[in-house]
């Protein structure tokens, strides 16, 4: 997309800004508000049917396909049965909380996706008006906040079950998002750096065409997407967003083996339950689309498409948007389909001592480069400035490096000597194992007959 | 007209949320109720002007540090009942003074804001052209000094509480790798037998009897086998009762061995 001139790109119509937004009649954004609602409704009802459907076939199975045409009306029977089901509610649990905790889950979850922008400006019943419900300077760290409001469910969901597993649960997954949070937050700081704004819809609008940079007397194009621009702060973000969402690999607080069903083990049945995945569900939508916006080019249409004229104007931005969800969902599932849970203290040393240094370190340098861009800024100033975190990092580098080394060598030597002291045993210190020289060894000096050649 | 519209309703709740967390009696639900009060203070900032504000005041409070509170309630337990001995000489001397002073500094700020003509957000983030680069610039040039300072208070205070945690360890933390090796030197590697082949219940304070009909001890838990004999709750069949006690017999070694030198625990 993106080292092409820019004359080959379509004529790319600047999208909405901040200034566009506040305009719209009551009515308007009720429209909008409902049109999300039951976007996200549907989406859970199908991303669910499309989730099951597609890792079926992963796994060489055709997943449902009882109910409905293709299965597609399995969700909705699950979602029957779920709001029918008697819905128990244990006698030690904390009444006020335990029904609330779904609730606080949900919410956020919702209202976090107000701020993800569908589309330009398009006239809507005689309004000129963005697809986006609102907009503001801040919009991103509204995602946050959101997802750290939700968080509340979650530990409330695990408290007042009443439960050890359910509070353990609680705790493992809140500490888990809770830190995580930190890691997401920090990849998106290259994309505020090279946009110049926390506002999505400005955002999606600073993609449209790559800017330009000066390196010695020669003019680079840069890439519009900032996925190939930033794509350290991308994948990162894609990891974090894993985490955040406790999707597999991160889906710890579900820990069956351990955990039976983490925070949500009391919540068995019911639409209670049902509240709790639609929250799963559309959280993962909500960063699956935070992806794309501050990733993918927004609602842009992807290079062959945005050849065409007429490909950025108008409703078809929707569309585009909406085939890079369902694309992103699928990496999701793809995800859940191929890799093993991980462990829970593997989990938290990667987010804290992996994902936050790399994160700030990436920053450094997208700072750096960002300083070099700015015409009036003193050259002299930032290369020195560099010059003297690099030599400080590898100085740190090389003494981190040869300590290392040593302990490593250190490690091996005194495996060797064990090896070598349980071998000239013929009790090998105590481990069961049989004697060497038995008859139907042939002794231990033979060799290996492999099986099927005789 | 929103704006005092939204004033009302929020203060309403807010100080009804407050007058809550004060008369909760339960903590977990004071902690909320803290919870309700920034978030309420956070939409006060949004009609403000002062949307990063109102997100941060989210994400760093209500996130983070009212978070942190619910952990530290949860792993305390609700009954837990507060120690009312003061530790501290003179405490309620110097919290008076500190109560006093900081009510100065509340009325001297409600003062400054209600006798003068309030400038407003919203000049100043016209003048820098958006509220975010309005912070910006008076954060990084003018108060750059005393963020350095804040942050580096706060970084002290997390090494201090990381050194007040610590604990030096005496032996190196045995790996996956050392635990194998110990469990096959130990002679039974295998996992504990399960009720047994010809188990007549499953309640799991009764021993499993192995195939040849004898009793196995390594079948019942050594923590329940010791409550059964503290509080009587023997089985009929003297075979089973014995396995039980020589299984408490277990524990109680178990507990005073562990007990003398007291480490990694």
């Amino acid at each position: 997309m993106s080292t092409l001139s820019p004359a080959l790109l379509a004529a790319a119509p600047a999208g909405p800004s901040l200034a566009d937004f506040g305009k719209d009649p009551l009515w308007i954004t009720i429209i909008k508000a409902v049109f999300i609602f039951v976007f996200l409704l549907l989406g859970v009802l199908f991303g669910v049917w499309f989730e099951r459907k597609l890792i079926s076939r992963m796994q060489d199975r055709y997943g449902p396909n009882r109910a409905g045409r293709f299965g597609l009306l399995q969700s909705v029977a699950d979602g029957l049965k779920m709001g029918l089901k008697e819905d128990i509610t244990p006698r030690t649990v904390d009444k006020v909380l335990y029904r609330l905790a779904p609730i606080i889950l949900v919410v956020p979850a919702f209202l976090a996706f107000s701020i993800v922008p569908f589309g330009p400006m398009v006239w809507m019943f005689g309004q000129h008006t963005p697809l986006q419900l609102t907009d503001m300077p801040v919009a991103v760290l509204f995602v946050l906040a959101m997802a750290s409001v939700g968080v509340y469910g979650i530990v409330l969901a695990g408290w007042s079950s009443r439960s050890p597993y359910a509070i353990l649960g609680g705790l493992r997954s809140s500490a888990q998002v809770v830190s995580y949070e930190i890691a997401m937050g920090l990849s998106f700081v290259g994309v505020f750096l090279f946009a110049g704004t926390l506002s999505t819809s400005e955002i999606v609008a600073a993609q449209a065409e790559g800017g330009t940079v000066e390196l010695g007397g020669f003019t680079l194009n840069l890439p519009s997407w900032y996925v190939v621009l930033l794509i350290p702060s991308f994948l990162i973000y894609a990891i974090t967003m894993l985490g955040e969402t406790n999707r597999v690999p991160f889906d710890l607080p579900e820990g069956e083996g351990e955990l039976v069903g983490g925070f949500m083990t009391e919540y068995s049945s019911s639409l209670k339950f049902a509240l709790i995945m639609m929250a799963e569900y559309v959280n993962v939508f909500t960063v699956s689309a935070l992806s794309i916006t501050l990733f993918f080019g927004g609602w842009r249409a992807p290079w062959p498409i945005s050849l065409w004229d007429g490909a950025n104007v108008g409703w078809w931005p929707m569309l585009w948007f909406f085939i890079k969800l369902v694309l992103v969902f699928s990496a999701f599932v793809w995800i859940r389909a191929s890799l093993p849970r991980i462990r829970y203290d593997q989990l938290m040393a990667f987010g804290w001592k992996v994902l936050i240094p790399l994160n700030l370190g990436w920053i450094l340098m997208v700072a750096t480069v960002r300083a070099l861009q700015v015409p009036e800024n003193n050259r002299a100033v930032v290369f020195t400035l560099a010059a003297v975190v690099l030599v400080g990092i590898l100085a740190i580098w090389f003494r981190f490096d040869t300590v290392l080394q040593r302990r490593r060598e250190e490690k091996a030597a005194q495996i060797e000597a064990e090896f070598a002291r349980l071998q000239a045993e013929p009790e090998a210190g105590g481990f069961p194992v049989p004697p060497l020289d038995l008859p139907h060894y042939h002794g231990a000096g033979r060799k290996e007959v492999p099986s099927g050649s005789n | 007209m929103g704006e005092t519209i939204t004033f009302w309703v929020l203060a309403v709740v807010s100080v009804s949320a407050a007058l809550g967390l004060v008369f909760s009696r339960k903590a977990v639900y004071c902690a909320l109720m803290l919870g309700v009060v920034m978030l309420s203070l956070a939409v006060l900032y949004a009609v403000q002007d002062a949307p990063f504000l109102a997100a941060v005041q989210i994400i760093v409070y209500t996130g983070a540090v009212m978070m942190l509170f619910l952990f530290v309630l949860m792993m305390v337990g609700v009954d837990s009942s507060d120690s009312l001995v003061e530790t501290i000489r003179g405490q309620r001397f110097w919290a008076m003074i500190a109560g006093i002073g900081f009510a100065v500094l509340l009325a001297l700020a409600v003062g400054q804001a209600a006798i003068g003509d309030p400038a407003g957000v919203t000049g100043a983030n016209q003048r820098a052209g958006g509220n975010v680069p309005a912070l910006a610039e008076l954060i990084f040039t003018r108060h750059v000094f005393a963020f350095e300072v804040a942050s580096a208070l706060l970084i002290t205070a997390a090494l201090g509480a990381m050194v007040l945690a610590h604990r030096e360890r005496t032996r190196p933390r045995p790996t996956q790798k050392d635990l194998a090796k110990a469990r096959f030197v130990s002679g039974y590697p295998g996992p504990l037998p399960g009720p047994g082949t010809y188990a007549r219940n499953n309640a799991i304070d009764m021993p499993a009897r192995l195939p040849d009909g004898s009793v196995s001890e390594l079948s019942v838990n050594r923590v329940i086998a010791r409550h059964d004999v503290e509080d009587g709750r023997l089985p009929d069949d003297p075979e089973l009762a014995e396995a039980i006690r020589q299984a408490a017999a277990e524990e109680e070694e178990h507990n005073a061995s562990i007990a003398g030198p007291k480490e990694d625990r």
